[in-house]
């Protein structure tokens, strides 16, 4: 739940990006990192294995502005996306109040995006939220490899695999090139800002 | 949330019982990661944010680890550097508070003074 501070005048929303393995989850936190890195006072903060996969999160906060008279700080965070880390997955889930759903589009990958989507619902459970309520925004990753010879799947694709009862929005991407990273994060912010400015007087 | 006159209450008590008793830093985050106060000696240059963050996911997973082990909590959790330490507290099922101090410090007054602090800031909370 995003904290509001009536004394400072400060809002902190928690943004996470769940999604599977090497599906591009830090990747859009280093391109934001590296877009806005003017407006960002702190570094990104990365927990990794030595070969480089994230073994707890990645962490970058930044300010958004003012809305009512209130600071608002977004801090994105992402999980590890490796099937074994699952307990990890959840801690990191604790008070989160937006998800960007990262999903690769290799073909291969399919029953993967599956599995972890599945997984974020239950893990959701156990703090008492729910995927259909809380905001959400979907990134089908990896659309750059169109121009390769690996096979991808289409949109409708993973709209049906994904999205068929959900209706989040959704953004075809590209993490490495930045392609809609900044559209899906803006998209993520104001749905989240939307869901808890009733909080804010 | 919390209300002002509590958010008020709460720094006071952390000004008073910890950070005139000598230690550098401290905060007052809830389990996700936020930072709801935060005090230093002005002497002290952390990023509290991001210190904050790792503080919530340290804490979350030694407490998974509790879980594992059969233990309801671990409800000390300090590490010991050459400079300056870290002690973490659990104040209530949402929230934390860590305190950093340097060597002139010994671990029996930090317990002590946040002891006293957790049930202090516990009370104010309790007076909604």
């Amino acid at each position: 739940m995003a904290l509001i501070n009536v004394k400072t005048k400060e809002v902190q929303i928690k943004i996470v990006y769940y999604g599977p393995g090497r599906g591009g989850k830090t990747t859009n936190l280093e391109y934001i990192n590296k877009k806005y890195r003017d407006q960002i006072k702190t570094e990104m903060v990365s927990l990794k294995t030595q070969d480089d996969r994230t073994l707890f999160f990645d962490f970058l906060p930044f300010d958004v502005g003012q809305i009512k008279g209130f600071d608002i700080t977004i801090q994105l965070y992402t999980v590890p996306g490796q099937v074994k880390y699952n307990a990890t997955r959840r801690l990191v889930l604790r008070g989160v109040d937006g998800i960007v759903f990262v999903a690769d589009v290799q073909k291969e990958q399919r029953k993967k995006n599956i599995e972890s989507l599945n997984q974020l619902y239950e893990n959701l459970e156990t703090y008492n939220l729910d995927l259909f309520k809380i905001p959400l925004a979907m990134q089908y990753n990896k659309i750059d490899l169109k121009q390769s010879d690996i096979p991808i799947l289409s949109s409708q694709t993973m709209q049906k695999d994904l999205n068929g009862i959900l209706r989040a929005p959704a953004f075809e991407a590209s993490a490495l090139k930045g392609g809609n990273v900044i559209q899906t994060l803006k998209k993520i912010i104001s749905m989240t800002l939307g869901s808890i400015q009733d909080q804010l007087f | 949330m919390f209300n002002e006159t509590q958010l008020e209450a709460i720094d006071n008590v952390i000004q008073i019982n910890l950070i005139k008793a000598g230690l550098d830093n401290v905060i007052f985050m809830d389990m996700a990661g936020n930072t709801i106060a935060k005090h230093d000696n002005g002497k002290s240059h952390l990023d509290s944010t991001a210190f904050a963050a790792l503080a919530a996911g340290n804490f979350a997973a030694v407490d998974a680890m509790a879980k594992l082990v059969g233990e309801s909590e671990f409800s000390l959790l300090f590490h010991k550097g050459e400079k300056s330490s870290i002690h973490f507290s659990k104040i209530n099922d949402e929230t934390l508070l860590i305190t950093m101090f340097n060597k002139d410090i010994s671990l029996g007054l930090v317990r002590l003074k946040v002891a006293e602090t957790i049930k202090e800031i516990n009370n104010i909370l309790a007076n909604d």
